[in-house]
């Protein structure tokens, strides 16, 4: 029986098979080209590279961008896709991996032929690929909330326009903090780019506001047991601020409340610590009355906006924050609205440049830097935003709410101008 | 004390799950790549098991400490089955065929379970403060502070742990099963010569590997959460409790998982965690250095 499927295996075999799968990837050469025809021709559909974190430490915001990203898709589609043309996205994963980011950004421009790349948010993953776009000049809108784009470490290509930056949402926060909560504040956070953002702006803004960060304890994000960090926390803590992403935050959540008992600190909390964790979970009661920073309302709010309704409906989402199919996968509601909004964006900015293929891609980015207000609406139901074509960063409203019965009511709003800082680069001054 | 009583918890599983390990290795000969997603399943299976159950949680927990086990070994005798049988046990290819196994397990995983971590409610959890003594101001003073604490279903995975290897050990050295193990392990030829089934004997004691690897998944799953990575890092140490207390030898790994489990969680609280990996790593490649058959590992002949 082994015998005679060793002898099958022969060289002759091999050829015919490598030659086969030769004869099929210059088939599937031809066909990106027939489409680009069809593009010139304005007729074809524009297709957008949707970098997707389906696999690795980001799966569970990967699966919410996505699901989130194919109903704004439809909707647009609904619409009359772009300037009359219909919208295909093409999803790749990426393994929440940088250096496979690079490749799948190099995949979109070369091999699907796409008009542009989006979707990407975990910043390590953007920094590797950013710069593959700006070389292949393939736009690449990212939904990351890194102080990346704006701190001018990118390039021209790489635009944020669908979610607020660490920089920002920091600023924002740290007055709150300061005035309601505490001055001496521990720090908890993942240890790569966006983790770092957090520990530089906020020690920053706190200080601004008289306060001060007695200790900051990094934490890799591979991590799976926590407790023992925590014995690093300072005894004079006044606040624990925690921001953890990866599979292992409802553990480090968990673990944080075993460790404190009714003794703790104050928390202070990014919902990215709890994002697709369901805060009836066993274990989480020490949270009631804690405060987090949300992106979007995860709970539907005695104020809720009729467009919050809208997206909320449109993406599958209950008054919970959970999938309507079922109550126990919650979804990533604090950045998942970036997909939404930055799509349209991405139409907006298409219209306006009267894009129609990829000789258009500088047109595209010069348009979408010309923005500046984008009012609170259907494409926008996070809230208003003011966009910043030099840094190609946008600026918006951020939440605070505290777990109030289980769950989170929002207690204070920020305006835009509380996030707003400093230009850091002047991207339009570089040349495409 | 709160760093020994962590230790001892990562101590417990650790020696649960380096046992598999060490019998597959002891018994077969093979290195299982794939073991921490077996480990991985029996966490996710815990999770799976206790949701069905449902309201009451001592009920899902013991389900799920009887099912999820039982259901993992199965998974892992049909691989022997399947795939370790029809290498013939080669060291290499198995290496090889077990890393396969690993992606497969996990990406099956990724996409049936989904990637979110998912809670398994313990049977009981009481925090279990203790008190702390200091010389203040207003002379000997005895005060709770925060951290130093445990939960009572800490202290049951200890006993737990300790209660399942003194069973193993008794089943290894006092039961017929363990003689043919046993008998397996130190000439397989021989044994066949004597009427054993070998190769039954083997898918026995894969899935027994893997059965013991899902036990300490379930044991943990109350304080860390299941989740489809969660597989990564018990392979990795218990490689490293499993080479520094001697391939294939039992009382070895049991040594070897107290001496990782407390350094590591000692060394985490006082000084750094990424010091403690640092340390476990170096004492593997001592050990390599000076003792190449382990603590209490016999020198190959």
């Amino acid at each position: 029986m082994t015998k005679t499927t060793k002898q099958s295996f022969t060289r002759r075999g091999l050829l015919k098979t490598l030659g086969a799968g030769a004869g099929v990837a210059a088939a599937s050469n031809f066909v990106p080209d027939l489409a680009r025809f069809a593009h010139a021709q304005g007729s074809g559909p524009i297709k957008i590279g949707f970098q997707m974190h389906a696999t690795g430490i980001g799966a569970s915001y990967g699966r919410w961008y996505d699901r989130t990203t194919q109903a704004a898709v439809a909707r647009i589609n609904d619409m009359g896709g772009i300037g009359g043309r219909e919208v295909e996205i093409v999803t790749e994963d990426d393994g929440t991996d940088p250096k496979r980011g690079a490749e799948v950004v190099e995949k979109f421009a070369t091999q699907h032929n796409c008009d542009l790349a989006f979707g990407t948010l975990f910043s390590h993953v953007v920094y590797g690929s950013a710069p593959r776009a700006g070389e292949l000049k393939l736009p690449y809108f990212v939904v990351s909330e890194g102080h990346h784009v704006a701190s001018g470490k990118l390039n021209r290509y790489t635009l944020q326009p669908g979610i607020t930056d660490v920089k920002s949402q920091v600023q924002a926060m740290a007055p709150f903090v300061s005035e309601n909560l505490g001055k001496k504040i521990t720090m908890i956070y993942p240890d790569f780019a966006f983790g770092h953002d957090h520990r530089d702006y906020f020690t920053a803004a706190i200080e601004a506001q008289g306060g001060e960060v007695v200790a900051s304890i990094p934490i890799p994000p591979t991590e799976t047991s926590f407790t023992k960090y925590f014995p690093n926390i300072p005894r004079e803590t006044e606040v624990l601020y925690h921001v953890m992403v990866g599979p292992g935050v409802l553990t480090f959540v968990k673990e944080l409340g075993e460790f404190f008992g009714p003794n703790g600190p104050k928390l202070f909390g990014f919902l990215d610590s709890l994002e697709a964790v369901s805060l009836a979970s066993p274990g989480l009661e020490f949270l009631e009355g804690s405060y987090f920073w949300e992106g979007n309302p995860r709970h539907a709010q005695a104020d809720q906006s009729e467009y919050d309704k809208m997206y909320r409906a449109a993406v599958g989402v209950d008054d919970m924050g959970a999938s309507v199919d079922d109550p126990k996968d919650v979804s990533t509601y604090s950045h998942m609205f970036g997909c939404w909004e930055t799509l349209n964006v991405i139409k907006a900015g298409m219209e306006a440049s009267g894009y129609s293929g990829p000789n258009d891609r500088a047109a595209l980015i010069e348009a979408v830097e010309a923005m500046t207000d984008m009012p609170h609406s259907d494409d926008h139901p996070q809230g208003a935003k003011v966009f910043n074509g030099k840094t190609h960063q946008t600026f918006g409203h951020q939440f605070i709410s505290q777990v109030t019965d289980g769950k989170l009511v929002v207690k204070h709003t920020t305006s835009i101008e509380d996030g707003m800082y400093a230009d850091e680069v002047d991207y339009t001054t570089q040349s495409f | 004390m709160l760093a020994s009583l962590e230790g001892a918890v990562t101590a417990a599983i650790l020696a649960l799950t380096a046992m598999g390990l060490s019998i597959v290795f002891g018994v077969m000969r093979v290195v299982n790549v794939a073991h921490g997603e077996f480990y991985m399943v029996g966490a996710v299976l815990a999770w799976v098991v206790a949701s069905m159950v449902g309201a009451n949680p001592v009920v899902g927990f013991v389900a799920a400490l009887v099912i999820a086990p039982l259901v993992v070994g199965l998974i892992a005798m049909t691989a022997d089955k399947l795939i370790l049988q029809r290498l013939a046990y080669d060291p290499d290819r198995t290496i090889v065929a077990t890393i396969g196994l690993l992606y497969i397990i996990q990406q099956t995983t990724l996409m049936t379970f989904g990637p979110d971590a998912r809670p398994v409610q313990p049977p009981f959890n009481t925090r279990l403060s203790l008190p702390w003594f200091e010389w203040g101001e207003n002379g000997f003073e005895m005060f709770w502070p925060w951290g130093l604490s445990i939960t009572s279903y800490k202290l049951f995975v200890i006993i737990a742990a300790c209660a399942i290897l003194t069973a193993l050990w008794l089943l290894m050295t006092r039961s017929k099963a363990g003689l043919i193990m046993r008998a397996t392990q130190q000439d397989s030829e021989t044994a066949q010569a004597f009427g054993i089934p070998v190769g039954q004997v083997y898918s026995y004691v894969f899935g027994l590997g893997a059965g013991l690897a899902a036990v300490g998944a379930v044991l943990v799953v109350p304080i860390q959460q299941a989740h489809y990575l969660m597989g990564h890092d018990p392979l990795l140490l218990s490689f490293i409790v499993v080479i520094i207390g001697g391939l294939g030898s039992l009382p070895g790994t049991v040594i070897a998982a107290f001496l990782i489990g407390m350094s590591d969680g000692i060394i985490s609280v006082f000084f750094s965690p990424t010091l403690a990996k640092i340390i476990a790593t170096l004492a593997v490649a001592l050990v390599l250095v000076f003792r190449p058959q382990g603590l209490l590992g016999r020198v190959e002949r």
